[in-house]
């Protein structure tokens, strides 16, 4: 058993509160995690400027130089975990006991942190428009068209309060050290390793540990956080985005509410689509808000809800170490029964449909956690109150709807994959503000482009474009490259 | 409060288990008497005097002792919600002046609770467990924490003016605390927090000679942050004593307050931070002085025979848990003004054995319940 203290500015501080980490099906104890008070954090945080000022003695270029190093020893070295050492298999192990997400995902989840840690310089190429990177180094400088521009900081560092229960998040945060901010991260509950083994990487790979703060905690420890980062993300539910909205200091991540709208001109094809449907509800069991969870058409619905379920309803609980186990468990006692309450009580509906019921149960109680097979609901109506609902499981309703009213019905949706050729269709869905990120064809919701920037862009949150100016020497030493 | 007075007194000087069983004949006595008093019809308030016809036993023949309180029903706080709040008073204290003290009330009715002068005499008994070092006879007194219709504002006050000083008051409505929460209108919750912070900052740069105060502990952290903005600090402004409260003292809270915005421990630091716990139903126990040694537990005893804290077994609060064992803690009062005969507390906790200066059952690791905890974060996610 691991004893994963604090890390205050790289220097670990263990708590007298302390969490007992468990495996979720067998209670077996994992680790035991130090608990930060808020009080630490806020204390910690005047010193912010330092992480920074230590950053900035490296260049972009050679700070993702080590990223790509660091990537290395994430996916496949042995790296210190607090007191202990974590190979990669172990760390797929842990993760996956405490998280319920079975190994082999967890093991993919690792290669799609690497990977974003590998093309750190295309990634931020893209987020960035194609910037100098030593401009955002600098502050200000000479844009390729001959330009003076200024991009400020706003935060020495980037703070994040980070989810439990999908560890595909933590890409979102990776660009920071790039970008010369240093890392402060509340690690979910159930989830320490990521945080704890990506900070370990970077310190194999030259990146001083005085830049890194890792706060595990409460309610509390991830409300300091919040007031004492001028710039922080946070993972949780609707309720939470709701309440950071229009606050610049906080980019707040919820649920997706990702769909797949396949549009008159096609849907008499449903069936060349449904492997991609199933793909979007059903991969990486389902946690993500890139998973779909919902399927939008207005004519063949019934069939294509009868045929997701015969694709995914026989689905069953497998143990997570199973290399064919789909389906994650639900950890913290009471969840999954009061998501299936939920659920039930909104079937009761008129024109709801169970379609995956003659599969068998949904809820499977274990002694120690529970799991949700996948469902899939038809909903005559785009009324019906399923139809605007997304669970942390393969869940997806199919939602019959005209496609004149597609649009304006499905409400907010994280990823939307349209399929359609209909061109004067697609230019209203490229300006639905309602839709962040935009397929347009046969994509899957959860195949991510990691050129585009995901749920805002990170160099618009963390830094300011304002003007600056510059005397006549001034300007002629910039552009000597003095 | 440790033992000083009556028969508690005489057992000076004897052994742990003498003084034990001193304690314990004082509480049977004490019980006895105050049973008596609150059911007795020329002494009792109506509201206890109503409730024995209810009652399966006459509690003035039948309660002998603390044990015999279990033959009540646990005491419910709905029963303290509205009027007429005259029904709480003695008869034998119906022509004193009576004030009212509220507990919740954000929405909905308050708890309230009568008192007359129970609010001093516990906070002068408290008194006399702060060391004169740190908390100076005659200095000037900081109340950082709720105003309005609480007790804590008047007793603090009260504790001042019993120790010779003064006591200055911010206003700070915990009610819209908690309502600003509840809206999760956070920004708001922190320009609130930084009013009160900015009240105390100006009471304590106006010269008044400030060396003692009493803080929540979200609060005192807010103060030594401020005070740090403004490079100084606790020490430097000139507080030796700080007294505090709350399940969200807990023994890492200590630590990170005493090791770095105070400077080490009283000896080191120059200042004595000491925790209590109570309500406005139970009055004030006192923790045993926190050390590092001890990893800053934090463990309250109760200003017996006035009080008694418990913890008792989750499933039956008639049981006593083993010592060092979780349970739920159970309060009760017994005092001339007030008898709460067995309330679950919203809390729970270790049990813990009596010591020289408490020899009676303390509580330490206090915490919510986790019952009522979990049963809130259910279902979200």
């Amino acid at each position: 058993m691991l004893n994963i203290p604090i890390i205050r500015w790289g220097k670990p501080y263990e708590s007298l509160e302390v969490d007992d980490v468990v495996h979720f099906a067998t209670g077996e104890p994992i680790a035991k995690v130090s608990q930060a008070n808020g009080g630490i954090i806020q204390r910690d945080m005047r010193k912010a400027k330092a992480a920074r000022d230590a950053l900035r003695q490296f260049s972009p270029d050679d700070l993702m130089d080590r990223l790509a190093k660091a990537a290395d020893h994430y996916a496949e070295g042995t790296v210190p975990i607090g007191d202990g050492q974590q190979s990669p298999s172990e760390f797929a192990h842990q993760q996956s006991a405490t998280t319920g997400l079975p190994e082999h995902m967890c093991l993919a989840n690792m290669k799609k942190n690497s990977f974003v840690l590998k093309h750190m310089p295309d990634i931020l190429d893209s987020l960035t428009r194609g910037l100098d990177l030593n401009i955002l180094a600098r502050g200000y400088g000479i844009e390729s068209r001959g330009v003076v521009v200024s991009y400020q900081a706003q935060s020495p560092v980037l703070g994040a309060v980070l989810p439990s229960n999908s560890p595909g998040v933590h890409t979102l945060w990776l660009p920071a050290i790039a970008l010369q901010l240093g890392l402060v991260l509340k690690p979910g509950p159930q989830e320490p390793w990521t945080p704890y083994r990506m900070m370990s990487a970077f310190v194999e790979a030259g990146i001083p540990p005085e830049v890194f703060s890792l706060y595990p905690g409460g309610a509390e420890a991830g409300a300091a956080l919040l007031a004492s980062c001028p710039r922080a993300m946070i993972f949780g539910g609707t309720a939470t985005v709701e309440q950071y909205r229009g606050n610049p200091r906080v980019q707040a991540h919820g649920p997706g509410f990702s769909k797949i709208l396949l549009g008159d001109d096609i849907v008499d094809d449903w069936e060349q689509y449904l492997d991609l449907i199933a793909e979007s509800i059903y991969i990486n069991a389902g946690r993500g808000c890139i998973n779909c969870s919902g399927v939008w058409a207005s004519r063949h619905t019934r069939e294509i809800a009868q045929a997701l379920a015969e694709r995914l309803g026989p689905v069953e609980v497998l143990p997570p170490e199973d290399p064919n186990a789909g389906l994650a468990a639900f950890t913290v006692p009471g969840m999954a029964k009061a998501i299936w309450e939920m659920i039930e009580t909104d079937l009761k509906e008129d024109g709801v449909t169970h379609m995956t019921a003659e599969y068998g149960d949904r809820l499977v109680e274990q002694e120690r956690c529970a799991y949700l097979r996948p469902t899939i609901v038809h909903c005559s109506s785009s009324q019906a109150a399923i139809a605007k609902k997304e669970y942390m499981f393969p869940f997806a309703t199919v939602v019959e709807c005209p496609q004149e009213k597609m649009i304006a019905e499905i409400g907010y949706t994280l990823v939307g994959t349209a399929i359609t050729n209909n061109e004067a269709w697609i230019d209203q869905l490229v300006d639905a503000t309602n839709i962040d990120r935009l397929n347009i064809g046969p994509i899957p919701t959860t195949r991510l482009n990691w050129l585009q920037p995901h749920e805002g862009n990170l160099i618009d949150f963390l830094f300011r474009n304002r003007a600056l100016q510059l005397s006549e020497e001034r300007l002629e030493v910039l552009k000597r490259g003095e | 409060m440790p033992m000083s007075e009556s028969s508690a007194q005489s057992a000076a000087g004897a052994s742990l288990e003498d003084r034990q069983k001193a304690a314990r004949e004082q509480l049977d006595a004490h019980t006895y008497e105050i049973v008596q008093w609150h059911f007795h019809e020329s002494t009792g308030c109506p509201f206890w005097l109503e409730k024995k016809r209810e009652l399966k036993f006459d509690p003035l023949t039948e309660v002998k002792g603390f044990d015999d309180l279990k033959k009540f029903p646990l005491f419910e706080d709905d029963w303290l919600r509205g009027g007429p709040v005259r029904r709480w008073v003695p008869k034998a204290y119906a022509d004193k002046p009576i004030y009212v003290f509220e507990t919740g009330g954000t929405t909905g009715v308050p708890k309230s609770r009568v008192v007359i002068e129970d609010h001093w005499i516990d906070y002068e008994l408290f008194s006399h467990t702060l060391p004169d070092e740190y908390f100076p006879k005659g200095s000037n007194w900081l109340m950082l924490g709720p105003s309005g219709p609480r007790r804590l504002r008047l007793a603090v006050e009260h504790l001042a003016q019993y120790r010779g000083g003064i006591c200055f008051c911010i206003d700070l409505d915990p009610r819209w605390v908690v309502k600003l929460i509840k809206k999760g209108w956070m920004e708001h919750l922190e320009a609130y927090k930084q009013h009160c912070i900015d009240q105390a900052l100006t009471i304590l740069n106006a010269g008044h000679d400030i060396r003692c105060m009493f803080a929540t502990p979200k609060l005192l952290d807010a103060l030594a942050l401020a005070l740090e903005e403004q490079g100084t600090s606790i020490p430097e402004i000139g507080i030796t004593g700080i007294f505090s409260g709350g399940t969200e003292f807990t023994p890492q809270w200590t630590r990170y307050f005493v090791e770095e915005m105070l400077g080490g421990p009283p000896e080191e630091s120059g200042v004595y931070m000491t925790p209590t716990y109570g309500n406005t139903l139970m009055g004030l126990a006192c923790s045993k002085p926190v050390t590092a040694e001890e990893k800053y537990k934090i463990t309250y005893y109760a200003p017996q025979p006035r009080a008694v804290t418990e913890v008792v077994d989750f499933k039956d609060p008639n049981q006593l848990v083993g010592y060092g064992e979780t349970g739920r803690v159970k309060l009760t009062t017994l005092t001339k003004e007030f008898f709460v005969p067995g309330f679950l507390e919203r809390d729970e906790g270790e049990r813990e054995p009596p010591y020289e200066a408490f020899p009676w059952d303390g509580v330490s690791g206090v915490r919510p319940y986790h019952a009522l905890a979990a049963s809130t974060t259910v279902g979200v996610y």
